[in-house]
């Protein structure tokens, strides 16, 4: 039930972003995510909410920090 | 190149494999408190994958899995006061007392909707003035703020004929109770991505504190949890419990304040109770005095009905990891996905389920 999905916003008004991922449309609210979001973010989507932004540098820190734990070839 | 494509990436998933393989030498109980966690681990082929030392539970991680009798109950008799229901659609097939869920109730005449969001329920309620809408609120910490969000709006905007009957729940106080109770026998805890985006990682420090029990808050990618798993391992092999967090690209360690300020100005910590668990202190979120006027449980009168537990249903043991579901009497036999007779096998989300469609 906490399904929550990331979705790219297309438009913003007022409280309310226009939001897509693979085709699928939605109209999300941000009144409850904690940082300004702009257009071409990804945000975690939740019933009808914005929970919050997803921190791109913060994932590719993560996959960097196992890949060089065992020795692979870094992402770009 | 593609985030989280790489979070996908069999090879990167089949080296963590490799070395959760070598570096596990004894038997590694590791419980997840998670609907998505539950069918993502199934789904993706990581419970097959994983070494058999290396065992996974499913624990009370699905709000409508652990929605007590006692309030399905009430939603029940709320749906029969000549309201419109609106609720998410997880809830209309849960089981209640004699097996009635809403959807019978639906059947027999009652007006009950099925919404994607609180909102969606708010704006019924604004397009029929003249008819009272009560939303069935539901879920943990991720859930909640949404549902709070929508009450103050609610407020604002003057609505009176809309209200929420809430039974949401805090997933910090159940695991408080989990890790206290001795009969339970995990050595590690997958924490929730989701709620964690919502409450931050403070609210589960004292795990490792006072439980010592290695906790590691999780995406939902396989190698998102293929890594929680690793680290859990590492923290065993060492002896040094930790509550760390593993989807940094989600989840900030304060968590999201703005969420938890609305979250807690409409609602406040009551006791709740949980299928399983049973009473559980401060585990719960009631509507405050201030938001009376939205509180269906005051504008409806409406109490927790006194009810029979079902007989058979072992949901409850299921939910705490002691058994697996394939070892409740009922499970395949008489409750099914189609013919649930218990919570978990309700849900998509409910251990019971994912274990029927995915136990290979």
């Amino acid at each position: 039930m906490c399904l929550a999905i990331p979705m790219e916003i297309i438009s913003i008004q007022d409280n309310v972003a226009q939001v897509e991922v693979g085709g699928v449309k939605n109209q999300v609210r941000l009144d409850i995510i904690d940082e300004p979001a702009q257009v071409g973010d990804f945000v975690i989507v939740h019933a009808g909410f914005a929970l919050r932004r997803i921190d791109r540098e913060e994932g590719l820190k993560t996959l960097k920090l196992f890949q060089e734990g065992l020795g692979l070839e870094l992402v770009k | 190149m593609n985030l989280l494509n790489k979070f996908r990436d069999p090879e990167l998933c089949l080296n963590i494999l490799d070395q959760i393989k070598s570096e596990l030498n004894e038997e590694f109980r590791f419980m997840e408190v998670c609907g998505t966690h539950t069918v993502a681990i199934f789904q993706s082929g990581i419970r097959t994958l994983l070494p058999e030392q290396m065992v996974h539970l499913s624990g009370p991680g699905c709000p409508v899995c652990v929605t007590h009798d006692r309030e399905i109950a009430a939603y029940i008799a709320l749906s029969e006061k000549n309201l419109i229901i609106a609720t998410f659609g997880d809830l209309i097939k849960v089981p209640g007392p004699g097996g009635r869920n809403l959807k019978m109730v639906q059947a027999e005449g009652a007006r009950i909707k099925v919404v994607y969001s609180a909102f969606d329920a708010l704006k019924i309620a604004m397009e029929k003035p003249d008819h009272k809408v009560v939303f069935l609120g539901v879920g943990f910490e991720t859930t909640a703020p949404t549902v709070a969000a929508v009450i103050r709006m609610a407020k604002e905007q003057g609505v009176r004929n809309f209200s929420v009957m809430s039974f949401h729940k805090l997933v910090p106080p159940a695991l408080k109770a989990l890790a206290a109770d001795r009969n339970i026998r995990v050595h590690g805890l997958l924490l929730p991505g989701h709620v964690s985006t919502i409450i931050g990682i403070k609210p589960y420090l004292f795990l490792a504190q006072d439980y010592k029990m290695p906790s590691v808050i999780s995406g939902f990618e396989p190698l998102d949890i293929l890594q929680s798993i690793l680290i859990m391992v590492r923290q065993k092999n060492t002896g040094q419990a930790e509550v760390v967090n593993n989807y940094k690209r989600a989840v900030s360690d304060k968590g999201n304040a703005r969420a938890m300020e609305v979250m807690y100005d409409v609602f406040e910590p009551s006791d709740a109770l949980w299928r399983g668990l049973g009473l559980i202190p401060g585990s719960g979120l009631a509507i405050r005095n201030e938001y009376k006027g939205f509180d269906a449980s005051v504008v409806h009168d409406q109490e927790l009905p006194e009810v029979n537990e079902v007989p058979g249903c072992k949901c409850g043991e299921v939910l705490k990891g002691l058994i697996s579901p394939d070892k409740c009497p009922l499970f395949d036999t008489r409750c099914t996905p189609a013919r649930p007779v218990g919570p978990c096998m309700v849900s998509t989300e409910g251990s019971c389920a994912a274990y029927h469609k995915y136990r290979l």
